[in-house]
């Protein structure tokens, strides 16, 4: 694959989340506000592509039987350190991020990579192929971060863009926007849109009807 | 102590209100027998390694737990990730050979979804919110249990959806994942309900 490949690839064609179903948790978890999203994919980002180099720069040192462990080592040390720069530079959203920044290290995007793409090619592409996966599933969390926030409480990045009732507008904030269920929701019919925009991504039907059913 | 109970299972479930494991939930909830295994796999490796965790995480990693080795000043806090995903693959391994041993047939049954729930964030995510939460021992075992029972009870009643599901007639791109998410969303706002329990 030619570099500009690898690196565009991941953002639809064979995105993380809605082809790969790799890294949902986190995905779905961060996005009440366009910040944490914004922090979370930064974080991932970050992670993967180092993992991904790291990894690949290892790779023929890495004995078969162990590799897991020694995969997850690398990246929980990665995480520990993009845990503690956001405690140390960005304490607020580290708290409202809780436990999510440590769990990429179970976030199976990165170790998925790792283990698929990582493990069998040359530091460049791997470093791409990581970037690549990162702005995937960091585009899938900004469009769901922007929803849920702009609905919900009218806002972006904290900023006022639909004008509340409470405060003199005429924006009614959608408060089920902020709770679990929507984020689900929303994530569905992404998958829908983006699946009736890229048809050869709809999957087959396991049982084919008679025509009188239909 | 009850109420933490119903509350990890329904109101706090791990995958419907935290989005803890999803990638899990959504692979082997394809069929009812794969998902309860699993289910009873996550329960097992719940209920142990949760208060195991928090034993290593009070006594040997919190700020001045070395005291009584005249380190008073020290603090392994940092570390907890690392031992925490050590100690739930150690965990993993030995439950594994214990019930290889002694309930061959759950055994069997379980096969490879056992070594999987290592990886799983769930169980990762139940240490550290046990950590982040301050439980003692007694709630970090309730917790470890409920949140397991949870996460079974999910993966099940998906599972169960999802077989009755293939022979619906759903529109061609919301096919397989789109339908799957929905119908977590929908579970997710049931779930949600039993908050007031």
């Amino acid at each position: 694959m030619t570099p500009s490949k690898t690196l565009k690839a991941p953002l639809i064609d064979d995105n993380p989340i809605t082809v790969q179903i790799l890294g949902i948790c986190s995905a779905l978890a961060v996005t009440t506000s366009v910040d944490t999203a914004l922090t979370m994919s930064l974080a991932l980002t970050i992670v993967l592509v180092a993992a991904s180099g790291i990894i690949s720069l290892l790779r023929r040192l890495i004995p078969r039987e162990i590799r897991l462990i020694l995969q997850i080592t690398i990246i929980a040390s990665l995480v520990i350190v993009a845990d503690l720069i956001l405690q140390a530079y960005a304490w607020n959203i580290s708290q409202r991020l809780s436990i999510f920044v440590s769990l990429v290290v179970t976030n199976c995007l990165v170790l998925g990579r790792a283990e698929s793409f990582a493990m069998h090619n040359p530091v460049l592409p791997s470093l791409l192929d990581g970037l690549g996966n990162g702005m995937g599933y960091s585009l899938i969390l900004l469009v769901v971060g922007i929803l849920r926030e702009l609905f919900g409480a009218g806002t972006l990045m904290g900023v006022m863009v639909l004008p509340l009732r409470s405060e003199g507008g005429w924006f009614e904030p959608l408060g089920v926007m902020l709770l679990a269920p929507s984020a689900f929701f929303i994530l569905g019919l992404l998958i829908w849109a983006i699946r009736t925009w890229r048809a050869d991504q709809v999957e087959a039907d396991e049982f084919t009807l008679a025509e009188e059913v239909r | 102590m009850t109420d933490l109970l119903f509350k990890s299972i329904f109101a706090d479930n791990l995958v419907l209100s935290f989005f803890l494991g999803v990638c899990t939930f959504l692979a082997v909830s394809k069929r009812v027998d794969t998902a309860l295994g699993l289910g009873l796999a996550m329960v097992a490796v719940q209920t142990v390694t949760v208060p195991v965790n928090y034993l290593i995480h009070t006594h040997l990693l919190s700020d001045g737990s070395w005291a009584w080795l005249g380190l008073p000043d020290v603090d392994l806090r940092f570390l907890k990730l690392i031992v925490f995903i050590g100690v739930i693959a150690a965990m993993v391994q030995i439950l594994e050979m214990i019930l290889d041993r002694f309930v061959p047939r759950l055994f069997r049954a379980l096969g490879i979804y056992l070594p999987l729930i290592t990886v799983n964030c769930a169980i990762l995510a139940g240490s550290l919110f046990m950590a982040e939460r301050g439980y003692v021992f007694s709630e970090s075992l309730i917790f470890g249990v409920g949140s397991g029972i949870g996460w079974a009870l999910a993966v099940v009643a998906l599972a169960a959806i999802r077989e009755r599901l293939r022979y619906a007639i759903v529109p061609d791109g919301l096919r397989g994942l789109g339908i799957t998410f929905i119908v977590t969303g929908l579970m997710s706002m049931g779930f949600s309900a039993f908050g007031g329990l």
